[in-house]
């Protein structure tokens, strides 16, 4: 099947505009008519559905969490670009568009990055229109602040809480169409499998995970916005939950899978302590403003940071990208810390970190706010309180977060770092419309392969996921819905929501039966290992061919060891943990045969075997600019379909931030 | 810091379902690091109950980085355990030492029924919001975001209200599981800003009433909700509900003068 991405012809900045004003449109009559479901109510979801209740159609969403507000989204902290130019620094549509493409090392569509930065101010207004309290300047307008891999302040924020902030906002949206009528919300429901009917999207098996009911859904589209799927690692800064079930459902029924390999490891997250880690936790990338990172200049170094003088500090990222610094991309950013500490330079007691430090931030903002008081001869105490001061203000719940996780105080001593995985750029393939290869079947925010390429920018996954909910999907879904008007609802007795239905029950039934020895969370971190190993920040040909070998066996043993405990009718965490695992195993597999095709390293995807001179990554164009498109063929079984990249404005080159 | 290890003894409310009585269990745990979080030594006994053939503690968690607001512990007493304006997973093992026996019980109010262990529903809070908790703004009609300026200490007042993560630490901590600290941060936020302002007064009479249809208890100033809130929202908010409350329901709730 060829892939058809459906951008529109014409002029690069006119495409969206031109589908907008051409694309077909739903009567209010009929969109009273025609319900949709939407799975997870993250920043795409909640915003999907809340704007899609506002239209008039008959919306459900489902979250495995508590409430809507839980998902993980919530978490986001650094901030949401824009293309605003409320600075005066530069900024402009096309300048966005060119730095998410050239971030993502020249491997996303330039129509659908082009539509992303159009609809980015208009994420903004909305987001304030709801009540979203975004920092402010004295004069009572909002405030921006840089995010790297990029020259101008693009970048909205709420403190350390901006993921909170956005998703409160569209939450309080989406409660609102619940109190409508126009959405009808099920918390704690997990969707466990879609439901075809002729070809096309037309529901949902989910189970209730309080009881353990399973349910049918009916729905005239299906719209997957339930996240990435970091958690095949076992550790990363994603929520426990978070998982790749719906979406590897949808790859398990036609839906093709884009660009599976491309994973963020995010330079600053807390370092691991101990085997007992559950989860990493990010310290978020807007402390790279001010923050300066360092290693010492020795190898094995033991003594304390605050020991080791000036001279004897390597500033690796000023030293190696001048133009950029500490502000370069994360893919850039990770791999640069990853090197010296491989070469013996790292720190803490595992040395698997480097410093974070914020001494010389601390003493610039002290000796600005003294001259602002007329002190212009400040005692050294003096700048250092007043320093703490502004730093508190600006990073005070990230530095708190740090202490009570590590038990030491980052105004005092630098903070220890080390990359962790934060985000998959890889996911659903989706077409301009944001529909899979499925008829009826989307897939949003981060769920699908996006607009980020080989690497994401800082503070664009609150950007896409908002633009693809509130933004995109009330068009491009009423495109595909104008043909549906005379679908009457499908009752859920139909022979298809048997058939799904029991494909369901069955693999639960198999999964309890087991009865096996070795936990649930041991096969999940016994996964991750390999993966981090041999699929992570750095790969090579031969580690993932023993990695794919690796996941078959430990996928077998799962499925004769597995041991999960309580029954199939009542609240059971471990057996809704069992059914996330056993997907993200057969996921992890793809991933590596993904990463093993793609010889070329681009963005956060680095083969060991491709890269320059001085380490950084080699991008084979004339053989890899495409999007790897891969097909469910049956167990352990994929075939490639290539979506070729043209790039008719702007010119790839080797990326550069020296 | 000095890392070491401890023992401890574990007494955990365990109830089957929504339906079924409770009772305390004792546990044991050994070996538990004091760079662990609270929640992960509840990873080390679940896994030690499953390889023992019981059935694992139900306790709700999720992002583990203090801002979902899903894990809901009462720990010796106190919501979220003994640090301020901390959540349970952000609670660290360093906090006890070797011999130390903790008591673990789930949120308790009429309003979260137990699901299970230490799961409750929290869905009243949900309904709460869907009573007024927003901004009445369809998505496309807003104006260009610097057009309202708003006063710095007005825009971070109602940032302050709006980092509720809605845990329901608050009802937890309350003697009469009042739910205001919730209601009020988020009518604050909202009356705080220009966009919440038409609406403020119709909120503030609608979550209220939909606060006591849910079966929450009556706020008596006692301030244990501020205490115990681990994102230090202040009762201040309260005061400015009881205020909005008061304007409204003398104004019939239908305009603002």
């Amino acid at each position: 099947m060829p892939l058809n991405s459906k951008i529109p012809q014409g002029e690069l900045a006119a495409k969206w505009t031109t589908y907008k004003s051409t694309c077909k449109l739903v009567n209010p009559a009929n969109k009273r008519q025609l319900e949709v479901i939407i799975i997870g109510t993250g920043l795409a979801g909640a915003s999907a559905a809340a704007s899609l209740g506002e239209l008039g159609y008959k919306v459900k969403t489902f979250c495995f969490q508590d409430s809507p507000r839980r998902a993980h989204s919530i978490a986001a902290q650094g901030g949401i670009n824009a293309a605003k130019n409320y600075q005066n620094d530069g900024d402009s549509v096309y300048r966005l568009f060119y730095d998410t493409i050239k971030g993502g090392d020249y491997r996303a569509r330039e129509g659908n990055v082009h539509r992303l930065a159009e609809v980015s101010a208009n994420i903004i207004d909305q987001c304030v229109a709801q009540g979203v309290p975004f920092a402010r300047e004295y004069g009572g307008l909002l405030s921006n602040r840089s995010f790297g891999g990029t020259q101008v302040q693009r970048t909205f924020y709420a403190a350390g809480q901006t993921g909170q902030q956005l998703l409160i906002g569209a939450y309080q949206a989406l409660e609102r169409q619940v109190a409508l009528g126009n959405v009808t919300q099920y918390s704690r429901h997990e969707m466990l499998e879609i439901v075809m009917i002729d070809g096309k999207a037309r529901g949902v098996i989910v189970r209730n995970l309080v009881t353990g009911e399973l349910e049918r859904h009916f729905g005239h589209a299906v719209l997957l916005c339930s996240g990435g799927y970091g958690n095949v690692f076992y550790l990363s800064t994603n929520a426990m939950g978070s998982n790749v079930t719906a979406a590897w459902k949808a790859h398990k029924k036609g839906a093709f899978f884009g660009n599976p390999c491309f994973t963020q490891i995010h330079p600053t997250c807390i370092p691991v302590s101990g085997d007992h880690q559950s989860k990493l936790t990010l310290m978020s990338e807007s402390l790279r403003n001010d923050g300066r990172i360092w290693v010492p200049k020795k190898q094995g170094d033991n003594r304390k940071a605050n020991d080791i003088p000036e001279e004897e500090r390597d500033y690796y990222l000023e030293r190696r990208y001048p133009a950029f610094g500490n502000l370069v991309p994360r893919d850039v950013a990770s791999r640069a810390a990853k090197e010296r500490c491989d070469a013996g330079y790292g720190v803490g007691a595992s040395k698997q970190a480097v410093y974070l430090d914020y001494a010389s931030a601390i003493d610039r903002y002290g000796k600005i706010e003294a001259g602002k008081q007329g002190n212009h001869n400040p005692d050294a105490a003096l700048v250092r309180e007043l320093g703490k001061a502004v730093v508190k203000e600006k990073y005070g719940n990230l530095f708190e977060m740090y202490e009570k996780i590590t038990g030491e105080n980052p105004y005092e001593v630098p903070m220890r770092i080390y990359p962790a995985v934060h985000y998959t750029m890889g996911g659903l393939w989706v077409d301009y419309e944001l529909m899979t290869t499925v008829p009826g079947l989307y897939a949003l925010g981060e769920a699908n392969f996006s607009d980020h390429g080989a690497n994401r920018l800082g503070a664009s996954a609150l950007m896409q996921g908002l633009a693809d909910g509130y933004f995109v999907i009330p068009y491009t879904l009423g495109n595909y819905l104008a043909d549906d008007i005379r679908t009457k609802s499908i009752p859920t007795s139909h022979p298809a929501f048997e058939e799904a239905e029991k494909a369901v029950r069955e693999r639960i039934e198999k999964l309890m039966n087991i009865k096996g020895s070795e936990s649930v969370e041991s096969f999940h971190k016994r996964l991750g290992k390999i993966m981090w190993d041999k699929c992570g920040m750095a790969r090579n040909a031969q580690g993932l061919k023993e990695a794919i070998d690796e996941i078959r066996a430990l996928r077998k043993e799962f499925w004769s060891n597995v041991r999960i405990p309580g029954n199939v009718e009542e609240f059971n965490p471990e057996l809704d943990k069992a059914n996330r695992v056993a997907d993200f195993m057969e996921l992890g597999e793809l991933m590596c045969m993904d990463a093993l095709n793609r010889n070329e390293s681009c963005g956060g995807h680095f083969r060991e075997e491709y890269q320059t001179e001085d380490g950084e990554a080699l991008r084979q164009d004339d053989q890899f600019m495409y999007v790897a498109a891969w097909e469910y063929k049956g167990d352990s079984s994929f075939e490639l379909h290539k979506e070729e990249l043209n790039y008719d404005v702007v010119h790839p080159t080797q990326r550069s931030y020296k | 810091m000095e890392h070491y290890t401890m023992n401890l003894t574990l007494k955990v409310w365990k109830q089957k379902n929504m339906k079924s009585k409770g009772q305390f269990e004792t546990y044991q745990v050994k070996n538990i690091s004091s760079e662990m979080s609270f929640l992960e030594m509840f990873d080390v006994l679940n896994e030690q109950l499953i390889a023992e053939g019981k059935e694992p503690i139900a306790f709700d968690h999720d992002c583990r980085e203090g801002i979902c607001g899903m894990c809901s512990m009462y720990i010796n007493g106190r919501a979220h355990g003994p640090w301020h304006q901390t959540t349970t997973c952000q609670l660290h093992m360093r906090e006890y030492k070797d011999g130390d026996t903790i008591v673990v019980e789930p949120w308790r109010a009429n309003a979260f029924p137990v699901i299970k262990d230490l799961v409750v529903d929290r869905q009243a809070f949900d309904r709460i919001i869907q009573a007024g908790g927003y901004v009445s703004v369809n998505t496309g009609n807003a104006v260009d975001a610097n057009a309202i300026p708003i006063e710095k200490h007005k825009a971070d007042e109602a940032f302050a209200a709006a980092a509720c993560i809605g845990c329901g630490a608050c009802v937890a901590a309350c003697p009469n599981a009042s739910a205001m600290l919730f209601v009020s941060a988020k009518a604050s936020h909202l009356a705080l800003l220009p966009q919440g302002d038409p609406e403020r007064k119709i909120r503030a009479i609608n979550m209220v009433a939909q606060m006591d249809k849910e079966g929450f208890g009556s706020c008596t100033n006692i301030g244990a909700c501020e205490a115990e809130c681990p994102k230090g929202i202040s009762v201040e908010n309260i005061a400015r509900l009881n205020r909005e409350y008061i304007g409204a329901v003398f104004s019939g709730g239908s305009d603002n003068a």
